[in-house]
């Protein structure tokens, strides 16, 4: 933790007490609008309490938008990448942070070089090539793209390497353990910390990810992201039913945060100083 | 990066001795190490860089959305047409101011929050958490409050503005006030976050600094002015670099902001992005889509390259004062 004895004045407090209401006041909007109907929200002056549509507006959006289906399609797209990534950056952090081979720097650079390229400048190959094998609006279009994560094999690479003792490894070499016992026996209880923080944050960015599925699915087998642009590309025109889907949409995420908000402030001020 | 071996002796003039025993090799095979990668690499491979590769061969080549498949050598046809279509430079001027009017406020914003957060608060994770609930909000969520929010009529910004008695303005067709919305969905999402960045930053700058300057009757300002930023300089290229790249990307926001393709009426605040995906798309030219995609990520390249330059010079100033 910082060393400065620096005591906050009514300044700081005040300061970052508005930065939280900012913060917070859309998606408290979003909870309001949504529990009204439509004409409430056409009032002058508006209402900024919450009113008693929210179960009528939950069961339109329902039907209209086929919101249902779309949570569960984003839990097991997001489920899938989570557990993917989470292994395989285990597996290769661990052999780029421990294990010596020839052109291990070279393949380290070549993926940390990547981290910085946008994925969306290879979308168009990546759609070519998901139509070439027949799985546009099949869910695993969108699972194992999102499957490569350079910033998890990053990321894990600098946990091990500095939380995993080589005497460790040595130790349980020279009582002959065969690399695989030491990754499965050694290395993962050591790694647990820093998968979760990893599979936290892959959780979040795979849910809220929007550009890729958008391109690659339709209404038809749609994740919450697709849901909500179909909710915005203007065939409900009830704002409150809109508002509905968004919080439907959003809650899911926010229930993880509420519940590990900290790890996930945790995760992304490390991966910051070691980024 | 990587560890070397330091059982180096110094030189010296040996006696015969025993040879030295053979260097251990950690690892038993020399197969065992790369079965790790390979999970990540092939997945890498087909999804990652081969896609990036290809972009630039599709580019060249007329290719339609309903026929994926087939591909007509076409040079430089795509890029031409491109240069030629007036949109696309409304498309990257809208760009380029979206992406000032959101990243210079984002990160001005986020570096004041950085600065109150790093004080010995009450509450400091309520804080940090709090704001980083917008970071957790997608692009399509928070794309359609604030349009909401935005809306002409009966939105609450200009309910709000009429009460300070300005009159009621056009967010969604006035190519000002729609680019100035499009960015404060990008800044209310990114601006806790980037705080957190530099949160990170600032913590890793020795106190006995903050010590000395204090001792030297350094104010609270200058603290900050000459301890704070300077030891924050790398975190704040990571930063603008991570923004640039971001808001040259930009989709979700504009694409929803309205829910059309166009970007407003009039294009008004139509970016790159979303025009990639109104060509490839909307029009189904998947060869015209890539070499946007192209010139997108020239475009990156030179603004990263600036940005590094920028630091660069600013470094060799302080270094010569």
């Amino acid at each position: 933790m910082t060393a400065r004895v620096r005591r906050p004045g009514r300044l700081a407090y005040g300061v970052l007490i508005l930065a939280v209401l900012v913060s917070a006041f859309p998606l408290y909007w979003t909870a309001v609008a949504a529990s009204r109907s439509n004409a409430d929200l056409a009032r002058v002056p508006p209402s900024l309490l919450p009113g008693p549509h929210l179960m009528d507006n939950f069961r339109q959006v329902l039907a209209e938008a086929d919101i249902g289906k779309a949570l569960l399609n984003s839990l097991i797209v997001s489920g899938s990448i989570t557990v993917g990534t989470v292994l395989c950056s285990t597996l290769a952090g661990f052999a780029f942070a421990k294990l010596r081979f020839r052109g291990r720097g070279l393949l380290l650079s070549l993926t940390v070089a990547t981290m910085m390229i946008p994925p969306q400048l290879g979308v168009i190959p990546l759609f070519m090539l998901i139509a070439r094998l027949h799985w546009v609006n099949q869910l695993q279009a969108v699972i194992l793209p999102g499957l490569v994560s350079a910033f998890g094999v990053f990321f894990m690479r600098q946990f091990l390497a500095q939380s995993l003792p080589d005497e460790l490894i040595e130790a349980a070499r020279i009582d002959g353990a065969s690399t695989r016992r030491i990754f499965w026996s050694i290395v993962v209880p050591v790694a647990r910390p820093a998968m979760a923080v990893l599979g936290l944050l892959t959780f979040m960015t795979a849910w809220n990810d929007f550009f890729w599925p958008v391109v690659a699915l339709s209404s038809q087998e749609p994740t919450v992201q697709v849901a909500l642009r179909q909710l915005g590309g203007g065939y409900v025109h009830d704002q409150s039913v809109i508002m509905a889907g968004t919080l439907l949409g959003t809650l899911p995420v926010l229930l993880v945060f509420g519940l590990l908000g900290r790890q996930i402030v945790g995760g992304i001020m490390q991966g910051a100083v070691k980024g | 990066m990587t560890r070397t071996d330091t059982t180096a002796a110094p030189p010296r003039a040996r006696p015969a001795r025993a040879p030295r025993p053979p260097r251990r090799r950690p690892l038993r095979q020399a197969v065992s190490p790369y079965t790790y990668l390979v999970p990540f690499f092939t997945l890498f491979a087909a999804f990652g860089i081969f896609p990036l590769l290809y972009t630039a061969f599709v580019s060249v080549h007329r290719v339609e959305l309903q026929t994926p498949g087939t591909m007509e050598w076409r040079g430089f046809g795509n890029y031409t047409a491109v240069f030629t279509d007036p949109f696309f430079w409304t498309a990257l001027r809208n760009t380029f101011t979206i992406g000032v009017l959101s990243t210079v406020p984002q990160l001005a914003m986020a570096l004041a929050l950085a600065h109150f957060l790093n004080h010995r608060l009450r509450g400091r994770t309520f804080f940090r958490t709090a704001m980083l609930l917008p970071y957790a909000t997608s692009v399509a969520a928070a794309t359609l409050v604030f349009a909401q929010l935005y809306g002409r009529d009966f939105g609450l910004v200009n309910q709000f503005l009429g009460l300070i008695g300005i009159g009621p303005v056009d967010w969604q067709t006035g190519t000002t006030a729609s680019q100035i919305a499009v960015s404060s969905i990008v800044i209310w999402r990114w601006t806790g976050y980037n705080a957190l960045i530099y949160l990170a930053g600032m913590q890793t700058i020795p106190a006995e600094l903050y010590e000395a300057a204090e001792m030297d009757g350094a104010s609270p300002w200058q603290q900050f002015r000459h301890v704070t930023l300077p030891g924050l300089r790398p975190t704040i290229v990571f930063t603008t670099v991570v923004s640039t790249i971001g808001a040259t990307q930009l989709f979700g926001e504009p694409l929803l902001f309205e829910g059309s393709v166009s970007g407003g009426i009039s294009h008004q605040y139509q970016t790159l992005g979303l025009y990639l995906y109104e060509q490839g798309w909307g029009f189904f030219h998947l060869g015209r889509a890539a070499a946007i995609a192209w010139v997108m990520f020239l475009l990156i390249l030179l603004l990263v390259g600036a940005n590094a330059l920028a630091a660069a010079r600013r470094s060799r100033k302080e270094a010569a004062r």
